[in-house]
């Protein structure tokens, strides 16, 4: 059994008139990134608040978050990217769910891949954050407390600040999972890196040039991202803390 | 516009006859896979050969760096390639979208699986191991009957943690048009443009699943922790 490799594909022209199938790729790429990092806007500022709400001595807060954590927690993402795609528009009111259907292609399924993707991820970001939180030593809240701080000052001067720095690894880790969960677009018709690789395997017929190419811009990118995370990850660092590696979580 | 209840009904049987067999026996028998490569994986992290090591680690921070999406994708290409050139057939061999999906998930979630079991290995004291040998066990024997098993349960709520991650990430199997449940839900959305009840439904069936599961698990937990 032989397969042909015809890697010059990539040089070639795509149907679509753009330029290469290279430059097909990138772009998608930039689709990837561009979905993914504002989803990471929305993924760290709700998570961040649920997070803190779950940490609170408030008892309808707690369970409030609670209850937000487990509904996104368990429904897979790619139903999901569906609800927000085909069923979220219909049940808004009329005129804002045409406008959101009615909006030109990429934005029509760009805007609904966001905000899974951001919600999807925030409730991850929130249980780093409670964990963070729940990791300082009780004393640190007391400290505060005995200083006369009131509860919002504890948590804004002390706990969130060391919190913050503590878990900056662990969202390392989410922010690459962001951006390989923005794959799931595809399916809502965005063309990121992996739907674009998906598309130049069926105008091409070239399956394996287009899915390696792929899989060397994944993984460059990836390694960016740690290279850069490792140096933010060096600076913030708290000083006399051990680096932490927390217990093994299941996920991806 | 009126939720259509009716169309749930009436798709029942395909529903769950015949897509949330395919999830659920896809889910079983990649946990199984998974599990047990997985686990090899991790001894091979372990071990002591440096080319060893470096391959499983390579093979797992490769799929853990890859979106699970062109994985589906690389396998349902690559494996009919692969069964011919395993049965010396000139010709790509047809391979349905089963087995493919069952030989990408056993292989993608190895790597996670893998990464537990070494957390789960390395969680054993030394002695355990030294013990072993100072009884005269080999390597082997050491990992199977003293090592692995502890490792095991220490381990078993962050494994079924993870299987009901794969079981949510089944229903990606969605893009290679395999008619798992959630691809089972879109076909019948499609045909009677019923995709608000359907999808609505669908995520509320995962829900159900997922989140019973992870009570059991939660109750497993709490059980191991006064054990021990």
């Amino acid at each position: 059994m032989q397969y042909n490799w015809h890697w010059r594909v990539l040089v070639e022209a795509e149907p679509g008139g753009t330029g290469t199938y290279l430059q097909y790729l990138i772009v998608g790429l930039g689709w990837t990134l561009v979905t993914a990092l504002a989803a990471w806007v929305i993924a760290l500022s709700v998570g961040a608040i649920v997070g803190t709400l779950r940490t609170t001595p408030l008892k309808w807060a707690v369970r409030l978050g609670n209850l937000y954590v487990e509904i996104f927690r368990n429904v897979p993402l790619i139903v999901q990217m569906f609800l927000w795609f085909f069923v979220v528009p219909e049940l808004l009111p009329e005129a804002i769910g045409d406008w959101i259907k009615q909006m030109p292609p990429p934005w029509s399924s760009y805007l609904p891949a966001v905000m899974c993707l951001g919600i999807f991820t925030s409730v991850r970001v929130a249980e780093q954050v409670r964990a963070g939180i729940n990791s300082l030593p009780r004393g640190q809240r007391m400290a505060g407390t005995a200083m006369g701080l009131t509860e919002a000052q504890t948590y804004r001067f002390v706990i969130l600040p060391q919190a913050f720095r503590i878990i900056l690894p662990p969202l390392t880790s989410e922010f690459m999972n962001i951006i390989k969960n923005s794959s799931v677009a595809l399916t809502i018709g965005l063309l990121e890196l992996t739907g674009r690789a998906r598309a130049m395997q069926e105008f091409s017929f070239r399956v394996f040039e287009a899915f390696t190419a792929a899989t060397v811009i994944y993984l460059i990118t990836n390694l960016l991202v740690v290279l850069m995370m490792r140096a933010l990850e060096k600076k913030v660092r708290v000083p006399g803390l051990i680096a932490v590696g927390g217990a093994p979580m299941a996920g991806h | 516009m009126g939720f259509d209840f009716d169309v749930i009904q009436r798709s029942w049987g395909y529903l769950f006859r015949e897509g949330m067999t395919f999830t659920l026996t896809l889910t079983a028998l990649a946990m199984v896979g998974g599990i047990v490569f997985g686990t090899l994986l991790a001894m091979m992290r372990l071990a002591n050969n440096r080319i060893v090591s470096g391959f499983a680690g390579a093979y797992v921070n490769f799929m853990r760096s890859i979106p699970l999406v062109l994985v589906i994708f690389w396998f349902f290409f690559l494996v009919p390639y692969i069964g011919a050139w395993v049965v010396r057939s000139p010709e790509p061999i047809k391979v349905g979208a089963f087995y493919s999906a069952l030989i990408t998930f056993t292989m993608f979630e190895a790597a996670y699986y893998c990464e537990i079991m070494r957390a789960g290995i390395q969680s054993i004291p030394r002695g355990q191991v030294w013990s072993g040998y100072a009884l005269g066990l080999t390597y082997g024997q050491t990992m199977a009957q003293v090592v692995l098993p502890q490792a095991f349960r220490n381990m078993l709520p962050v494994l079924l943690t993870q299987t009901i991650i794969l079981f949510q990430d089944t229903s990606l199997v969605y893009v290679i048009s395999a008619t798992d449940f959630l691809g089972a839900a879109a076909k019948v959305a499609n045909r009677d443009y019923r995709l608000v009840e359907m999808y609505t439904f669908a995520a509320v069936v995962y829900f159900v699943i997922s989140y019973g599961l992870s009570m059991l698990v939660k109750r497993l937990q709490d059980r191991i922790a006064i054990v021990r």
